[in-house]
């Protein structure tokens, strides 16, 4: 068997065959050390677990993987169809513009990526008539966010959510987590992790841009300020486990639990760790009685992740479950 | 950042960049990410306990195991404590003394959340920890902002975006060697934020250089919009080049 000349076959019909072999530095490890593990004659066993790299594992991943890789998935599509919808409107000035616009790249990049790795268990695109960024939820109640129609037409709406959409992505990568930590779910795992901190950095452009500029002193900071969790909270959407009141910055359920990863607290906590520790303790002298909890970001479970977002799909039966 | 700091950034990260050229990465793949699956073949039968010169001498190692990536993460967090401190000591001609009203909020900030950092692992770790750390800064003018083309030093804002986006990297690059999920979460809570803090130098510096191609995958066929994570002998060749002798690191589990 010429290996090479497969992979030239392949390479053929699929141009990117070489970059679906493990193509980064995890290639060294991976291959050195499964090539001392086998035997020539157990070649083609090796070789079918190369492409089975190559090519996707939907059959093979756990449920629980998919369940947690597709609300990242649902999650970055209204993202997407958000940001597309403001970039079509003309409410940002030139330098809003270009950063929305690498911001929506950024997003349809990762959702290609989570497509790729769910393979044929991906959900279907929701498209933009999936969501309605009014809250109406597709005309079943009174807006929320009445200037977030077809069209988007104020500035500081738009701002306000987008810093709620992101903020809350990044509290549902982090709670997600721990269900990617599996022995052979690493590379996912750091895949979301690497997806995870890219939503943080937006985060952090979007509130400069709600304060007015890098070099205004005003709110919000570009990290998350105990006095955020007071932000007035959505309706829940009935999603069973989520709790009574569910806000981007509040405590999901449960608030508190017996370990760390357990428990997914409102942004203003100060309480790290097992034993924990009261990180504003920690603070140097002269410094801010609210660096403790800007400090650490906290993660928020998936139920109450979905019943923050499904206040903004256009069918709340059909996204979000 | 056009000085003389970058020559060893440069090289320290010159593995990492290899296998990301998209020039090189294809021919480079056809023999190694396939090649190896064949190479390896042959190590099967060699024996890996050939005597080599310790390219780790005179290194603290952080450790392995769960503890491991928390010193790991302390001494990055000790790093950055320090750097922050100093900064905000501001003093007679320092940036930091004539900086913007933002800017002083920003970095004052920075030191507070950094500190915190260094001192929460430093209680949760108690006697496992490795040492206080001694920093060597010598490569940073504090009295400037932001170096020029060709200065000799970095400014303080280039140095915190440097260490910023190595610690975005260095936390997103632990992450699979960790086996807890609480520790798993912790890194998570922590990581945010420094990349938090990391958008927000780039855009002191530059407008909408937040997620540029140097640390995020946005560019080329293949991209992810993934973080350039770094594994954490990656990220020590780095940290080391601000670590005193004494105090510089290896990683020696986590490969």
């Amino acid at each position: 068997m010429d290996f090479f000349q497969l992979v030239d076959d392949i390479a053929k019909v699929d141009p990117e065959v070489y970059d679906r072999f493990d193509s980064r530095r995890a290639a060294f490890r991976n291959f050195l050390g499964f090539g001392k593990k086998v035997t020539a004659s157990a070649l083609p066993l090796a070789m079918s677990t190369l492409f089975t790299k190559a090519y996707g594992q939907t059959a093979t991943l756990p449920p629980l993987v998919v369940e947690t890789l597709n609300l990242a998935l649902q999650l970055e599509y209204l993202e997407k169809y958000f940001y597309q919808t403001v970039l079509a409107s003309n409410i940002l000035n030139a330098e809003q513009t270009r950063a929305f616009e690498i911001i929506l790249n950024d997003e349809n990049l990762h959702i290609n990526t989570l497509r790729g790795a769910l393979g044929t268990a991906a959900i279907a695109d929701p498209t933009r008539a999936g969501f309605d960024y009014t809250g109406s939820q597709g005309g079943r109640r009174a807006a929320l966010f009445p200037s977030l129609g077809n069209t988007f037409t104020n500035t500081g709406e738009f701002l306000l959510v987008a810093k709620n959409f992101v903020d809350t992505g990044v509290r549902a990568y982090k709670g997600g987590a721990p269900n990617l930590n599996t022995s052979t779910t690493k590379d996912l795992l750091e895949v979301a992790l690497n997806i995870h901190s890219v939503e943080a950095r937006h985060s952090s452009r979007i509130r400069s841009f709600l304060r007015g500029g890098v070099q205004s002193v005003t709110a919000p900071k570009s990290w998350i300020t105990p006095d955020e969790t007071t932000a007035t909270p959505l309706p829940n959407n009935g999603v069973p486990n989520a709790p009574a009141s569910v806000g981007p910055y509040l405590a999901g359920n449960p608030a508190t639990g017996a370990t760390p990863s357990a428990a997914f607290p409102a942004e203003n906590n100060t309480a790290q760790g097992a034993p924990s520790v009261n990180v504003q303790g920690l603070t140097p002298t002269g410094g801010s009685a609210t660096a403790g909890a800007e400090a650490f970001d906290e993660p928020l479970d998936a139920a109450t992740v979905k019943a923050i977002a499904k206040n903004f799909a256009a069918n709340p039966a059909a996204l979000f479950n | 950042m056009k000085n003389q700091l970058t020559a060893p950034l440069a090289e320290a990260d010159a593995p990492a960049r290899l296998l990301t050229k998209p020039v090189a990465r294809r021919s480079f793949l056809r023999y190694t990410g396939t090649g190896l699956a064949l190479g390896g073949l042959m190590l099967a039968g060699c024996d890996n306990d050939d005597p080599e010169i310790d390219p780790n001498a005179n290194r603290l190692d952080v450790g392995s195991g769960d503890t491991g990536i928390l010193n790991y993460a302390y001494a990055l967090e000790q790093l950055e404590a320090a750097f922050y401190t100093q900064v905000v000591a501001g003093g007679a001609g320092s940036y930091f003394a004539t900086a913007s009203a933002a800017e002083k909020a920003i970095l004052t900030d920075l030191r507070d959340h950094e500190v915190i950092h260094r001192e929460f692992f430093k209680a949760a770790l108690g006697s496992a920890a490795i040492k206080q750390l001694e920093v060597d800064f010598s490569s940073i003018d504090f009295n400037l902002r932001a170096a020029a083309t060709g200065a000799t030093r970095m400014g303080v804002l280039d140095a915190a975006k440097a260490f910023e986006d190595l610690g975005v990297a260095a936390y997103n690059g632990a992450g699979r060697f960790i086996s807890s999920n609480d520790n798993l979460v912790l890194a998570g809570k922590i990581v945010s934020v420094e990349a938090r803090h990391a958008a927000l130098i780039r855009e002191l510096l530059t407008p909408n250089t937040f997620v540029a191609d140097d640390v995020v995958e946005i560019s080329g066929p293949n991209a992810r919009g993934t973080e350039r994570s770094k594994r954490p002998q990656v990220v020590l060749e780095t940290a080391n080049n601000f670590l005193a002798a004494g105090s510089k690191l290896s990683a020696n589990s986590f490969v």
